[in-house]
């Protein structure tokens, strides 16, 4: 019987759970196949999903800020700098439930996605500003010497160097904003580790599906670090 | 005739220090000038002020008696405009003692960026003449070499290729052999000798090397303390020199040369 259709069958009582019973194994790896499809599916439907495109608004999201904390006049730029350290310094759990409270017209999943995009965009912001700071004074001045006009002298010369030194950081941030969707519970959202326990707790057997959840995380964590270090590779100036 | 170059009573504090103080003096169309003193003198900064690359806290400076970072308006000295300065400056360009290539661009990537993108230049017509320049330069097969794959010395030309294919009137040069290996000084020199004896555009030099000063420069002004001290043709301020302190300094450093 698939973990699948005991959920659905909960209700009705009529789990036919004679091999789950056995709380003597430490680990059946009969089981752990049989829970591995629907621990993937909420990987994939929810972590990855809130993952990717959380990372996505935070990079872009991030490097907006940075910028205009360097452009804006200094009163806006001191109201940007302040909001992002207001939304760096509180924590997502408490974010997501004030957004799921106060805004209930909208959905979990956009709630979700806006909130952990947002809040990595403030460290991601952090680690732009310091590539920017990074990019040596006379390539400033080289493009000053040249009457390069703004959006060049940034989309040519100052972004490309930055981002040569800040996709480390930026890969780690995505790693950990894996590691932080468990915290989706919060607003009801159904993510990976929350499916491990609930299977848990229809089954009594919680190390087969905790263990697949760690060993997820491991592996997406892992290929996240592989495609950052290929980007950093390609980043590298060319000899 | 309208100066190429004119400094009115320029000052130049950085907080309570002075580095430059009435400084006035004049450049004409197509004359070479190096600056020459000890450190601290304030030649760099005589470069920087002409690139905007610093503020002007006192007096103004013109380009071709335009005024570049401020204006007397309604008897006050006020900011010009930043267009207006954006504008003028498309007519100066500056070789830096680091070179300040950028490394994420190929060489030919850096010399048509500002051409098509300031100038307007097409593409195609940006390219050719970086072709022709890197040729001047002694650089035909670097296009599409990257910065960071160049030895300092052909860094440096492609620099000096790069800053003239803006089509300057005025040339600003500082210290551009001082972060050289010796042996590579000559070939960036020979492509400002060069430079200078087929094109008429003005130069503001800031040079160690005494003997390109004197072959290259029409004039020579020796700053000390942030004021002009002295100021001739460079055939005089080198063999004859009139101030003491002119010829203290020029004693020292001709011994090394």
């Amino acid at each position: 019987m698939t973990i699948f259709a005991m959920l659905t069958s909960k209700v009705t009582g009529t789990v036919d759970t004679p091999d789950i019973d056995d709380t003597t194994s430490f680990w059946r790896w009969d089981f752990a196949w049989e829970v591995l499809p629907e621990m993937l599916r909420s990987f994939i439907q929810v972590t990855l999903l809130v993952t990717v495109v959380g990372t996505l608004i935070a990079v872009v999201l991030g490097l907006a800020i940075a910028i205009l904390i360097r452009v804006l006049p200094r009163p806006l730029a001191w109201f940007i700098t302040w909001v992002a350290n207001f939304i760096r310094m509180t924590p997502i759990v408490v974010q997501l439930l004030v957004v799921f409270y106060g805004f209930v017209w909208m959905e979990p999943m956009t709630i979700a996605l806006l909130v952990y995009g947002v809040h990595y965009s403030t460290y991601m912001s952090e680690v732009y500003r310091a590539g920017i700071d990074s990019v040596p004074t006379g390539q400033w001045e080289a493009t000053t010497a040249l009457s390069m006009p703004a959006t060049r002298v940034w989309s040519r010369v100052i972004i490309p160097q930055a981002l040569r030194s800040t996709v480390p950081s930026l890969g780690n941030y995505a790693i950990s904003m894996f590691k932080d969707t468990p915290f989706l519970i919060a607003i009801s959202v159904m993510e990976m580790v929350t499916t491990a326990l609930e299977i848990g707790g229809f089954t009594y057997r919680y190390i087969e599906t905790i263990t697949i959840a760690g060993l997820i995380f491991l592996v997406a964590s892992y290929l996240t670090a592989v495609l950052v270090n290929r980007l950093e590779k390609r980043l590298a100036y060319k000899h | 005739m309208q100066h190429v170059i004119e400094f009115q009573d320029v000052e130049k504090r950085y907080g309570d220090k002075t580095v430059l103080k009435d400084l006035s003096f004049t450049i004409e169309r197509g004359e070479r000038v190096t600056l020459i003193g000890p450190s601290g003198s304030g030649k760099t900064t005589v470069l920087r002020l002409v690139m905007t690359l610093e503020e002007l806290t006192g007096g103004y400076v013109f380009i071709d008696g335009k005024p570049l970072a401020y204006e007397q308006r309604g008897g006050k000295r006020v900011p010009v405009s930043k267009r207006d300065q954006k504008q003028l400056r498309t007519r100066i360009g500056m070789v830096f003692q680091h070179f300040n290539l950028f490394p994420n661009m190929t060489v030919i990537e850096n010399m048509i960026e500002a051409p098509v993108h300031v100038l307007g230049k097409s593409k195609a017509d940006a390219t050719e003449r970086a072709h022709e320049l890197l040729a001047q330069v002694g650089l035909p097969d670097k296009v599409d070499a990257h910065p960071t794959s160049l030895s300092g010395g052909q860094q440096q030309r492609v620099a000096i290729a790069r800053a003239l294919a803006m089509d300057p009137e005025i040339l600003l040069l500082d210290e551009v052999t001082s972060a050289l290996d010796p042996e590579v000084v000559g070939d960036v020199l020979q492509v400002l000798r060069d430079v200078a004896a087929t094109t008429n555009v003005t130069m503001l030099i800031v040079t160690h090397e005494m003997s390109f000063a004197r072959d290259v420069s029409h004039r020579v002004m020796m700053l000390d303390g942030g004021k002009i001290i002295e100021t001739d043709d460079a055939e005089t301020i080198f063999t004859n020199p009139s101030n003491e302190r002119t010829q203290q300094f020029l004693s020292a450093v001709l011994r090394n040369d």
